[in-house]
């Protein structure tokens, strides 16, 4: 074991002379209180240090001392049912407890707290799925742990071990106890996984179905596969954090890991008070069972921030490898590259744009190729997913700057964020002209088996309607509404419509904060047939006053749409076959007005 | 035992290069000896073999390399705190400023706190009342919460933080919709950073005058003090804040004027040092270095008190997207706007509701059911009405449909008595929501999309 000792201390950078032979990335243990950090440079014997905790007291003569082994995070069953860690993978409940025992502020974080991830002293009970004799290779189930109601964690053959299983049994372990062997090798229910390296996978998939978020502006124009990965940029105050947690509350994936990176702490609170309440539809367990919280707070060690986004992947990716389709909301990588310039500025390495580093891109890039819909390693064709959902805090909301650049080349759905929208309180405040999905034709499949065979054509006129609306808007600023003809006027009451009817949603609103995939279809699909057939009717009589449209019952009716319930949805198919007589109604009343009106001129 | 080294290599700005030195911490505490034995403090910045690098409290003026001697403590920076600081002023060193007695300290804290456990926050959701509707109504406070008002240089936000400091108070509204005030022991504590005397002065007189000095700790840094004070001075008013509210079960609100100053003060420093600048010359860490104040808002679960946060910034030219309103508006939850239009208009209190925000939703039950649906509704309806104004003035009124001039007038009333309101005037929460209602009844019943029918029947003014 390589030992040296601190020859500089500045902030979370520590320099330490007599490192020969301690590798990069290594682990060590820095000073009497043994604060844990990672080597990030390397020069003859000097190694410099990013450090986790805070430094402060630290002197230049305390000792370093390497482990040997690069940044690792536990791997096995207790992480779901515990749920809550900060950035390197320490278990936040289990600190406070130690905080108190020491009699510290249990409200605090102290420094220099050592303990492991999973919990040593729990027997999980243990179910083998192969028997003695059997033959296998690293990635195959050898048993499974029902770790929450919701996830049955399963036991893999570790990395790089293969061979004839022995010594099986079904009973009650903790996660250190050996459940069988593997050829020579002894298994525990727990492994350890470096987290700057991707878990590898046998094949990398097309992703093909949705996420389906149950969120109307996603699902509708601008989807993400499950595997893929789509990124949120927008300026504070414009509802990065509300879409992140809808996704973690409403959307299909089978498990979540949300990672609060450099964000505000009352936030995760939000999610940690709010989860454990809210029941996940299909089993009707709490969401709190599927999720899993990596929070590293802004006021947290800025170093293991930078490591919070590789610890949450890491997580996303050994669940990805049970066969579960993960999702990743990652709240904000912004400030994960804030921390990698902190460190590369303490590093006095040469700055590339805005002083971050050179290899910004570099990372952003890797980073995001974890995602993916992938078929397992190991014999059988297991297939999981990994999609990354990251929210983008670029300064000023101005989208030309380093992070968000980097982001938006790898990343093919881009959900924008408009601050004007939000001040309008239009929310979610994802703009429909800005944003785009490259996925949409990958899914499309799906929704036309799900939602409707006019599924595509339904979406494909909404948006070009929302997009001669915003062509009409400028004409109307110069001239006016007069100008417009009876045919525009009706798009653009359905434009408005659309806006205010179908792409906001209320996160806040019991009913509408989700919709499944059968209330999009019927709720676009009425407020598509009202306009087709309001369009139908001006064209037959040119003469109609349009308002006389905008105010009947059965648009007020579709307006409120999104406001009900799941359970009484199918009702809006007979609405939608109302809307033609009820349409006609206008078209009668305005022949009768039409006739006095005569009158009236006449006399 | 003090030693005294002699072997001050360089002086640059507020740090002082000291070299042969042995044992030194990271962060220790340094004091200064010049030829004429004046002492001054400083902490260490950095330490690489046997030299430390010093950051002084005060200037370095008078300071030579030749006869001043340094001495490290052998401890981190503390600050006693005790709740007999309350009715006091102090410096940005945390020095007794009012003449008064000496305080004996309770506890010695470390002024950068530690961070607050996420798994053991309490969520916030407890409504506090300003009396003013704009924010009521609109953007409600919440115990816990950081709230900053982004400001401009001569506008009114220094009357509204003293309004809110003398009007804040938790309040339950109970079956008959009395408004009832909790009786919680509470404290305000009152941060200037690079203020005029003037300004310092305003609040303190503020504070007297209404009699809520004694509930109240002022730690001023004015103008002409030194720039290293500004840094530390939040962090001193924080550290008893947090004392105060997770210790001695207090509610404590902490105003914190003017950021901008402590911001600049920041770039002062880091310049100094020679670091690698960032956007407008602010140092890369600036996020991170705010992060470490402002997150020290919250609850604490078990703990009875808390900590909220008013922090005050005049943004630079009233650019938003400026870094120091920028990199806040990231960390705080939400931000109250003072208008420069409504101000020049002559409404008082000047607080835009377009651009306003509260991130964090007041628990319905202890207020009343259609608060938050209220807010979106007027907030929503406002901005529509702005809108449509403005395209009046380009189209003129009668290219308006009824609805529209419904809108228009919604608009105008709105600006009149909603968001005027008088300097001492302390609306209830009811008296906002009423009056909200009374204002949506100018609007055609379709158009309230945000708020459900029931309450519209229930509240409506229908």
């Amino acid at each position: 074991m390589v030992t040296g000792t601190i020859i500089k201390v500045s902030g979370p950078l520590v320099v330490a002379t007599g490192m020969d032979g301690a590798k990069m990335y290594d682990v060590v243990k820095v000073g009497h209180q043994k604060l844990m950090g990672e080597i990030i440079e390397l020069r003859g014997g000097d190694a410099s240090i990013q450090v986790y905790e805070e430094t402060t007291g630290m002197k230049v003569g305390e000792p370093v001392e390497s482990t040997g082994e690069p940044l690792s995070i536990e791997l096995g069953p207790g992480l779901l049912s515990s749920g809550l860690f900060d950035g390197i993978l320490r278990p936040l409940n289990v600190i406070a407890q130690k905080a108190e025992e020491q009699g510290l502020h249990s409200g605090y974080i102290p420094r220099g707290v050592q303990i492991p991830s999973l919990d040593r002293e729990i027997k999980w009970h243990f179910t083998p799925t192969v028997k003695d004799g059997d033959s296998v290779v690293a990635g195959d189930i050898l048993g499974t742990v029902q770790e929450t109601e919701l996830i049955e964690h399963k036991i893999m053959v570790p990395y790089g071990v293969s061979g004839e299983v022995s010594g099986i049994s079904e009973g009650d372990y903790t996660v250190t106890e050996d459940i069988a062997k593997v050829g020579e090798t002894p298994v525990q229910l727990m492994h350890r996984w470096p987290v700057r390296v991707a878990r590898p996978r046998k094949e990398k998939l097309l992703p093909k179905t949705p996420l389906v978020t149950q969120q109307r502006i996603v699902d509708t124009f601008f989807p993400v596969p499950k595997g893929g990965a789509a990124c949120v940029p927008g300026p504070f105050g414009a509802g990065k954090t509300v879409i992140q947690q809808q996704l973690a509350k409403w959307s299909d994936a089978q498990v979540v890991i949300y990672v609060g990176c450099g964000e505000r702490g009352n936030e995760l609170t939000d999610i940690l008070v709010e989860f454990p309440h809210l029941k996940d539809p299909k089993s009707g367990r709490p969401l709190m069972e599927r999720t899993l919280v990596i929070a590293n707070t802004s006021n947290m060690p800025i170093a293991a921030r930078e490591a919070s986004v590789y610890t949450g992947i890491t997580l996303a990716e050994y669940y990805r490898d049970m066969g579960y389709d993960v999702a990743m909301m990652a709240d904000s990588t912004s400030r994960w590259a804030e921390a990698m310039r902190e460190m590369s500025g303490r590093l006095e390495e040469m700055p590339g744009e805005e002083g971050y580093p050179a290899y910004l891109g570099s990372r952003i890039s890797a980073f995001y190729e974890r995602a993916g819909a992938i078929t397992c390693i190991g014999s059988e064709k297991r297939r999981g997913s990994a999609t990354i959902v990251a929210a983008v805090s670029p300064p000023g909301g101005d989208l030309s700057e380093p992070v968000s650049q980097a982001t938006l080349k790898v990343t093919k759905a881009y959900w924008g964020l408009d601050a004007s929208l939000a001040a309008k309180k239009h929310f979610p405040s994802i703009h429909w002209l800005n944003s785009y999905s490259l996925y949409g034709k990958q899914v499309e499949d799906y929704f036309v088996k799900e939602a409707g065979a006019d599924w595509p054509e339904l979406r494909d006129l909404a948006m070009e309607i929302l997009q001669k609306e915003s062509e009409l808007d400028d004409i109307i600023k110069l001239v006016g509404l007069d100008a417009l003809s009876a045919e525009e006027k009706v798009l653009l009451d359905t434009a408005r419509g659309l806006r205010e009817d179908y792409l906001q949603q209320n996160a806040f609103d019991d009913i509408d904060a989700f919709a499944s995939t059968r209330k999009m279809y019927l709720m676009i699909k009425a407020m598509m047939t009202f306009h087709r057939e309001a369009i139908k009717l001006v064209r037959q009589t040119p003469d109609l006053d349009v308002s006389k449209i905008s105010e009947l019952d059965i648009r007020d009716r579709i307006a409120r749409l999104k406001q009900t319930p799941e359970s009484e949805i199918e009702s809006v198919v007979e609405l939608i076959e109302n809307i033609p007589s009820a349409l006609a109604t206008v078209a009668e009343a305005e022949a009768g007005d039409f006739g006095i009106n005569k009158t009236v001129n006449g006399m | 035992m003090k030693t005294w080294h002699k072997t001050i290599k360089e002086v640059a700005g507020s740090l002082v290069i000291i070299e042969k030195v042995q044992d030194v911490a990271y962060e220790e505490v340094v004091e200064v000896k010049d030829a004429e034995g004046n002492l001054r403090k400083g902490r260490v910045l950095e330490v690489h073999n046997d030299t430390a690098v010093v950051q002084l409290f005060t200037g370095t003026q008078g300071l030579d390399t030749k006869d001043a001697q340094a001495a490290f403590l052998g401890e981190t920076l503390k600050f006693g705190v005790s709740e007999h600081m309350l009715g006091r002023v102090f410096t940005g060193a945390g020095d007794i400023k009012d003449g008064g007695p000496e305080i004996i300290a309770d506890k010695y804290l470390d002024i950068n706190g530690a961070p607050i456990n996420p798994g053991m926050r309490d969520f916030p959701d407890q409504f506090i009342q300003t009396g003013i509707s704009t924010i009521d109504g609109l953007n409600a406070l919440v115990r816990g919460q950081k709230l900053p008002i982004f400001s401009g240089a001569g506008l009114p936000h220094s009357e509204l933080a003293a309004q809110i400091a003398q009007q804040a108070a938790a309040v339950s509204v109970d079956a008959d919709q009395n408004v009832q005030k909790s009786d919680e022991k509470f404290a305000v504590i009152f941060a200037a950073m690079g203020v005029t005397f003037e300004e310092a002065q305003f609040f303190i007189d503020s504070f007297e005058s209404t009699g809520a000095m004694e509930n109240a700790a002022v730690f001023v840094n004015t103008a002409d003090d030194p720039i290293v004070e500004r840094i530390t001075l939040p962090r001193l008013a924080l550290t008893l804040g947090e004392y105060l509210a997770f210790e001695k079960d207090m509610h404590v609100l902490v105003i914190m004027t003017d950021m901008t100053n402590y911001a600049d003060g920041l770039r002062e420093i880091s310049a100094s040092r020679k670091e690698i600048p960032g956007r407008r010359g602010y140092p890369g860490y600036m996020y991170t270095d705010l992060a470490t104040m402002y997150e020290r808002a919250g609850l604490i679960q078990g703990r009875k008190g808390s900590l909220t946060q008013v922090p005050i910034l005049t943004m630079p030219d009233d650019d938003k997207q400026h870094p120091i309103p920028d990199l806040t508006g990231y960390i705080t939850e939400g931000q109250i706007m003072v208008d420069r239009t409504l101000h020049n208009q002559g409404v008082y209190p000047p607080v835009q509701p377009i651009g306003s925000l509260s991130r964090i939703k007041v628990d319905k039950k202890a207020t009343r059911e259609d608060i938050a649906a209220v807010q979106d509704q007027m907030s929503a309806s406002y901005a529509k009405g702005r809108e449509i104004k403005e395209l009046a003035l380009i189209l003129g009124e009668s290219a308006l449909s009824d609805t529209d001039r419904a809108y228009m007038k919604f608009a105008t009333e709105f600006e009149k008595h909603y968001i005027t309101q008088g300097r001492g005037e302390n609306r209830s929460i009811i008296d906002t929501l009423n009056l909200s209602w009374e204002l949506l009844s100018i609007l055609p019943v379709k158009e309230l999309k945000k708020v459900k029918p029931e309450f519209i029947e229930k509240y409506g003014n229908r």
